[in-house]
């Protein structure tokens, strides 16, 4: 049975009022390897259907993995018996009326291990190279390819095929005590050249040969893309409408109500999403497995437009549902599954932006990111993988790892430069959030609370 | 004790096991290991009292891994007919065949008596899954209606999480395993908003393993704790801000088992000690070359770990490549003694038996060493926690986690907490705000100077901990008893903020 036939068995099943069926059909294909060689490997596949029944302002969500035809009514009638007991649901709308995907009828293509066919071997003369420079190699890649089925009572069949790769590449000393990371997202493996990044990390090994021991303290710091994605992508993680509007987040403003509007930085920051962005394109409608602080079952097809959350260094707008939009007076800007932040026009490249430096830190990427306080937004997070002293537009070594506090909302009144972005890997939060642009920054008092020992 | 749900026994477990291992067999394979498992995940919120959103979902599949000419190969299945999996066992050898040209170091696994059609099953009353979604939710509907009447708390946010995971591992040296086992995790968080600022506070009660009648009475008491949360979330908003320098702290198990659990938990799992998490959760400043002399601590310091202990979130017969649990000892006397283990990990470094520690997140993820239940051992005839804040001159008494970061070699860590109380002259005065404390592992551990006896002890755990790539998420338990650490920097955040 298909995806498409099984959406339409559970519909004519279903004694709800209304329904939503939701499968995902996923599958990966994974490479892992440390000290240049590999450790473990995998190609998997899942299939998971969901169905969301609806009885008055009840909600039933019963989500099943690998379900075969005999097995649809159980989870039918599991669905329907759990929405006919359930309390009423605070966001429940009526569902929206139907659209139908161009490519709805279309098979949905699974990736496999032939994904990796050139990069493969690629990454094994990356091993051998390494080898004889006294390198080793460690990292990760991946590719997912998840098709998203959403069929509604109310006529919705739409349709989204999602690729997602990733390569994470570590180069280390062969004493382990320096060490470089380079992350970069990719939709087939096609555009990774592995060689070219090697030779990255080759360099920076070079550049840690000096190496410098600086106290903790506040430094002037270029974050590079990597770093400001993972400190933007929490920051947008947190923008949900309805807690700033019950007082409890960063975005709330003293008194009540929310922020949207208020500047937060006097740069003409543009931070936005946008489905249809080139390199990150992702869902262009809402897929809602069930009901939480920024999603609805209930907006499950709405359409997803281009989205700015600030907009000349002004908030303008938060995660919202349908149900929090009428809450807060506020337009309708459901979350998008990409993140993109752009400064001025004509920004400079970070290696322009270390060739105009007078004495700071580069940073590689940071890690272990966690909220401190949520008033504030305040988060902590150490500095991994190559921290680097620049002096006079050159890197003249590298220097300790450091844990910060920084919060991201003030970083962005802080920060004195906006290079150019470009597309980039979130190192911390990779797992979860694969597709960002942003550009390096420049920030003049990065608050290093500590030095870690870790190298 | 419970049984096996027989709707999974009824699953065709050993048709499915025979034929992708003798399928694995034949196309040359020196070891092959099959693995089917249901893990069934509820998860109910109420914002304020009123529903917002549930979900009752479940994963089924299988996974043949294999050794090929001494490398690895992994696939996963779903489809429940022999054919199927032997044609997942051909994939997997067909993925170490294509592997093997970037592997130069030869699998090998350390042998593991058989365990032949062993069954198991974990502690707990009351199926949570047996009970109406109704009753659930309209439990803790009541206890947000309780809290939210206090003048004192303007939003609730509750939830239940409960898992039931059922698995069936079978292998080419004859062991064949069928456990089930249960955990939930009831959560309340009450905020205030006061003057422009808010802040919130969080039921201590820890996730565990047991049933549904962790709800009701066994083995927490929710009314008592809800009771209490209004006038403790008041009296933190209008506390003074803390003044930052060095402090001596007691800490309770409720803040103590997470800050075990990143500094002595991670930092001791062989794979990262020997670098094969180093691109992603990091390596260890707990080197392999010291094992037997690390200075870990004080010599008050004894940690063991285990996947036996009652209700512990890592606990189970046998861990996902047969090996049956065991207890085992980690650090005696403050030095380091031992690592947690898989078996190709044992092996690799002369270790002898792996203790147990290969765990796989779904049937789709293959295993890799986690957590077992790293937990630090009470003083016999220790004092209480009373007694333990009487030693104190000025200092503070942590309780309950919140924020926790520690960097990719577990040297530098950062904590804060739900509440923090100022010790002056050895007896409590009161809450303070803006608390985080940060430590190098071995200073702190170094500087315990008393631990708590066996009526301070408690289990803390997670259900979420992560690790590897393919991200992987573990449950796991952490025991210990209150204990006094002198001289620990403690920080404003306030002032970390710049604010």
């Amino acid at each position: 049975m298909t995806p498409q036939e099984m959406i339409e068995r559970v519909l004519e099943l279903s004694t709800a009022d209304d329904n939503v069926v939701i499968v995902d059909e996923e599958s990966s294909a994974n490479l892992r390897f440390a000290g240049n060689t590999l450790t473990t490997n995998g190609v998997s596949r899942s299939s998971q259907l969901t169905v969301i029944s609806i009885v008055g302002r009840g909600v039933g969500v019963v989500s099943r993995a690998a379900v075969r035809p005999e097995g649809l009514d159980d989870v039918v009638a599991a669905a329907d018996h759990a929405a006919e007991d359930a309390r009423p649901s605070e966001d429940a709308r009526p569902l929206l009326e139907g659209a139908r995907s161009a490519d709805w009828d279309a098979h949905a293509e699974p990736t496999s291990i032939g994904v990796f066919g050139a990069f493969a071997p690629a990454l094994g003369e990356a091993f051998a190279t390494a080898e004889a420079g006294g390198r080793r190699l460690y990292g990760f890649a991946e590719h997912t390819v998840t098709t998203t089925f959403v069929g509604t009572s109310t006529g919705a069949r739409l349709r989204h095929t999602q690729p997602t790769g990733r390569l994470e590449l570590n180069a280390k000393s062969s004493d382990l005590r320096r060490s470089a990371w380079i992350g970069v997202s990719t939709r087939d493996f096609s555009d990774v050249d592995v060689a070219a990044l090697d030779a990255s990390l080759a360099q920076r090994l070079e550049w840690a040969k000096n190496r410098v021991e600086l106290p903790a303290g506040r430094y002037e710091t270029l974050l590079p893309p990597t770093a400001v994605a993972d400190l933007m992508t929490y920051m947008y993680w947190t923008a949900g409408a309805r807690d700033a509007l019950e007082g409890r987040t960063v975005f709330s403003r003293p008194g009540g109500g929310t922020r949207v509007g208020d500047v937060l930085s006097e740069s003409p920051i543009r931070l936005y999403s946008d489905p249809a962005a080139p390199g990150v394109e992702c869902s262009p409608f809402v897929v809602a497995h069930a009901s939480g602080r920024e999603n609805s079952v209930f907006d499950n097809g709405l359409p997803l437009a281009a989205t700015d959350w600030i907009s000349g260094g002004r908030l303008a707008n938060l995660l919202q549902t349908r149900h929090s939009a009428e809450l807060t007076g506020l337009p309708v800007t459901p979350t998008v599954g990409n993140l993109i932040m752009r400064g001025p026009e004509g920004g400079r490249s970070l290696e322009e932006m270390i060739a105009s430096t007078g004495r700071g830190l580069l940073l590689t990427c940071l890690w272990y990111i966690r909220e401190v306080d949520p008033q504030t937004l305040l988060l902590t997070g150490l500095t991994r993988d190559g921290v680097y002293l620049v002096e006079n537009g050159e890197v003249v070594g590298e220097v300790n790892n450091f844990r910060f506090n920084e919060s991201p909302v003030d970083l962005l009144h802080r920060l004195t430069e906006i290079g150019a972005s470009e597309q980039t890997l979130p190192r911390e939060w990779s797992d979860y959030f694969n597709r960002a642009i942003m550009p390096p920054i420049r920030v003049p008092d990065f608050n290093m609370s500590t030095v870690s020992q870790a190298s | 004790m419970r049984q096996i749900d027989s709707d999974f026994l009824a699953l065709p477990l050993r048709r499915l096991a025979d034929a992708a291992l003798q399928r694995a067999r034949d196309l040359g394979a020196e070891h092959a290991d099959f693995r089917l498992e249901r893990v069934r995940g509820e998860t109910l919120r109420l914002s304020d009292a009123a529903l917002e959103g549930s979900i009752d979902a479940d994963t089924l599949g299988y996974a043949v891994r294999v050794v090929k000419d001494g490398t690895w190969g992994f696939a996963g299945g779903i489809e429940l007919s022999p054919e199927a999996a032997v044609r997942v066992a051909e994939q997997a050898v067909e993925v170490a065949v294509v592997s093997a040209a970037i592997n130069r170091e030869p699998v090998e696994l350390a042998p593991e008596a058989v365990h032949s059609d062993v069954t198991w099953v974990s502690s707990y009353e009351v199926d949570p899954f047996e009970v109406p979604m109704r009753d659930k939710a309209a439990l803790l509907a009541g206890w947000s209606g309780d809290l939210l009447r206090d003048p004192g708390v303007d939003h609730v946010q509750a939830s239940l999480t409960q898992v039931k995971e059922q698995k069936f591992y079978a292998d080419t040296a004859g062991t064949s395993t069928t456990q089930q086992r249960v955990r939930v995790h009831p959560q309340l968080r009450a905020t205030r908003v006061l003057d422009g600022r808010f802040d919130s506070m969080r039921t201590l009660a820890p996730p565990v393993g047991r049933g549904y009648e962790y709800l009701t009475g066994t083995g927490w008491d929710f009314p008592e704790e809800l009771a209490r949360i209004p006038g403790l979330l008041e009296e933190k908003l209008r506390a003074p801000s803390v003044e930052a320098g060095p402090y001596d702290l007691v800490i309770d198990p409720s803040n103590l088992w997470l800050t075990i659990h990143e500094s002595v938990g991670h930092a001791t799992e062989l794979d990262r000690a020997l670098g094969y998490e180093a691109a992603y959760a990091g390596t260890s400043f707990a080197t392999f070359d010291q094992l037997g002399t690390l200075v870990y601590g004080s010599p008050l310091m004894n940690v063991t770990g285990d996947r036996t202990v009652e209700h512990g979130l890592s606990t189970i017969g046998y861990d996902d490549e047969g090996v049956a649990t065991r207890e085992f000892d980690i650090v005696s006397g403050g030095i380091l003694v031992g690592y947690q283990l898989d078996r190709r990990m044992a092996l690799l470094k002369g270790l002898g038996a792996s203790n147990g520690c290969a765990f796989a997140a779904s049937p789709g993820h293959t295993p890799i060493q986690r957590m077992a239940n790293v937990s630090l051992r009470p003083a016999p005839g220790g004092p209480s926690t009373e007694e333990l804040i009487s030693g104190v001159d000025r200092g503070i008494y942590v309780v309950g986690d919140k924020s926790w970061s520690i960097d990719m070699q577990r040297y530098n860590f950062q904590f804060t907490g739900e509440r923090f109380y100022r010790i002056e002259n050895g007896r409590l005065a009161g809450q303070l705000r803006d608390v985080a404390y940060q430590a190098t592992t071995t200073d702190f551990w170094r500087s315990m100077a008393a631990v708590g006896g066996p009526q301070t002890y408690a289990l803390g755990g997670a259900f979420n901990c992560g690790k590897g790539q393919p991200g992987q998420v573990a449950p796991v338990s952490h025991g210990c008893p209150s204990a006094l650490f002198r001289g620990v920097r403690v920080l404003n955040t306030v002032q970390e903020s710049g604010s």
